[in-house]
């Protein structure tokens, strides 16, 4: 952003000098940063580095993984992450990053753009809050898969604990084996696909979305519902199982499509009589 | 949010626990560093019962004018009504100069002599077993094990907890592992906290059960010792508490032979699992696991309402 002058400064009503930028930001809907986050950084994904992270500490492996990004690299691996929390968090342009390990706590939270596969398992609360991307867990995973989740892919070829896509609000998530109670919680939107068995509470309390079940239920929650498999829904999932390498053990025929029955939607009728309250 | 730990090596190999452990709690020491426990369990010596106690907390040791007099008092007396009991001392050893670690034979009714030690004022037994010996005192958990000199202990198994402190007090009488009174080698690491703990520990202070101090955890202790006293195997009583106890827990609890892991059915706590021919170990996260092994390992997290024994 250039300099910005005044029209008193033109009519020379000032005298001073001013140097430097000015404080001020102007927003242009226009202007091509504003499709791109401050902090983002444009890669080569031709430009590839590794590093051995089994000696260093949180905070400089992202730290690592941010300076190479500055200069330019787009295929970054890390080794030996050995459980540590909290890695490959925030990063918000595409980037190929590979974890040769296994991720703690809170491992690739708030990302929005890269490709990450780990090789190992990941802890709680892995890609929480995603907003695009694609994430591939080889192994197991902790409980709150892809919490909060908006958008992207989040695979766990292995089995995934309680609480998984709590609160989901876009994207895809798909767990490879079972999963724990309270799986869908408050979900929604998008759609989770889990090719095991399911826990106690299955979608308890979902707004909308759509849980794909391949193994046995433990049993439903509050107001979801199993409904018809689609032509579309079987074709959706051929589709984006094959894209992971991953098949339904019993066929996606056999699956369980489940959704909200909208039997807790009374927000709607509540609203108007009580904003007249209010107002 | 505390943090807990346990190990066991099957098929009765020994290994050097005491380090393993430390160095596993110290992993998780970011979990709760207001105080730091262990539960090691040696090889049992049939004859021998090993007796850990305490005459202060550390605190008192630090402002108390007349405890280092107390100490000494204190110590005496339970010499004497060990004595007048009829155990047989074999072995005194000063842990610090407030914990003390004791060996003796004993042949008659330990629950008595075990009542009439702690009934001397100030004197909290920590532990009293044939293989089991507890440590639990303020600071990490590599503070902890040096003062204590742990490193080097050669063992089966064991259980540690670091704590933050949210139910009770932060001293060693509210610090894990609790011993399940007055049971021989039973100990138990939670973390978590119990909604109906004032019911369920007036209804088994009703039935002639001690509680030393107010923290939630010891109930667990309690509570499994007192279905074990009714017959139940550990995973039977274990099994029993997930539905009686309410709240939200992952616990941890260890015998002479065996440990166990219990998880609440919320799935609210964490807790890793690894297991392999050869050895168990769990943890509230994975880098205490990783402290041991630092390759690649498969690990999972057991699901809620879920337990699990192991045998030495």
């Amino acid at each position: 952003m250039g300099s910005v002058t005044t029209t008193s400064h033109d009519m020379g009503l000032h005298e001073e000098q001013l140097a430097g930028r000015t404080q001020q930001r102007f927003f242009s809907a226009t202007e091509e940063e504003n499709f791109t986050y401050p902090w983002s950084y444009e890669v080569d994904f031709d430009k590839t580095a590794e590093f051995d992270a089994a000696d260093m500490s949180i905070t400089d492996i992202n730290l690592r993984i941010r300076e190479l990004m500055k200069s330019g690299h787009g295929t970054i691996t890390v080794h030996n992450p050995r459980a540590k929390h909290s890695l490959g968090v925030g990063i918000l342009n595409r980037l190929n990053l590979n974890f040769e390990g296994s991720l703690g706590y809170f491992g690739c939270g708030v990302i929005d753009g890269p490709n990450v596969h780990i090789s190992g398992r990941v802890g709680w609360s892995c890609a929480e809050n995603m907003m695009a991307g694609k994430v591939v867990i080889e192994k197991n995973a902790g409980s709150l898969f892809g919490a909060a989740i908006r958008g992207g892919d989040l695979v766990c070829k292995g089995q995934a604990g309680a609480r998984v896509g709590i609160d989901q609000k876009g994207g895809t998530i798909i767990v490879g084996d079972s999963v724990g109670a309270f799986t869908g919680f408050m979900m929604q939107r998008g759609r989770m696909i889990i090719l095991g068995d399911a826990g106690a509470n299955l979608g308890d309390s979902m707004y909308d979305g759509t849980i794909y079940v391949g193994g046995k239920i433990a049993s439903l929650g509050v107001d979801c519902v199993e409904t018809e498999m689609t032509d579309l829904d079987k074709r959706y999932l051929e589709g984006k199982l094959a894209q992971y390498g991953m098949a339904a053990p019993n066929g996606v025929e056999n699956m369980i499509k489940l959704t909200s029955g909208k039997q807790l939607w009374n927000y709607d009728n509540l609203e108007p009589s009580e904003k007249k309250l209010v107002l | 949010m505390c943090g807990i730990a346990g190990l066991i090596w099957k098929g009765g190999v020994t290994s050097d626990i005491g380090s393993e452990m430390t160095q596993m709690l110290q992993a998780l020491k970011h979990r709760g560093p207001d105080s730091t426990g262990f539960a090691l369990y040696g090889k049992a010596d049939d004859d021998v019962h090993i007796l850990r106690f305490k005459v202060a907390e550390q605190d008192e040791m630090k402002t108390g004018f007349s405890i280092h007099r107390q100490v000494i008092e204190r110590k005496a007396a339970v010499d004497t009504r060990l004595e007048e009991l009829g155990a047989e001392i074999i072995k005194k050893q000063d842990a610090t100069e407030y914990a003390f670690r004791y060996l003796f034979k004993f042949d008659g009714d330990l629950k008595r002599l075990i009542d009439f030690i702690e009934d001397i004022d100030g004197v909290e037994i920590l532990s009293v077993g044939k293989g089991l010996e507890l440590i639990k005192d303020l600071g990490d958990a590599t503070v902890v094990s040096d003062q204590y000199g742990l490193k080097g202990f050669k063992g089966t198994h064991a259980i540690g907890h670091t704590r933050m402190a949210t139910e009770s007090d932060v001293d060693i009488r509210s610090a894990h592992p609790y011993w399940a009174y007055p049971f021989n080698d039973v100990s138990v690491v939670h973390n978590g906290q119990l909604t109906n703990y004032w019911t369920m520990r007036r209804d088994l202070e009703h039935r002639g059960h001690r509680f030393m101090s107010n923290c939630d955890s010891e109930l667990i202790a309690v509570y499994i010792a007192d279905q074990i006293d009714h017959g139940d195997s550990l995973e039977d009583a274990m099994r029993r508490s997930i539905d009686v106890i309410d709240g939200v827990f992952t616990y941890l609890v260890a015998t002479a032979d065996q440990l166990g892991m219990a998880k609440d059915v919320m799935g609210a706590k964490p807790m890793v699992l690894y297991e392999s021919d050869e050895f168990v170990g769990l943890a509230s996260e994975e880098v205490a696991i990783r402290s041991i092994f630092p390759r690649e390992i498969d690990t999972w997290d057991p699901y809620q309402g879920e337990v699990k024994v192991w045998a030495a």
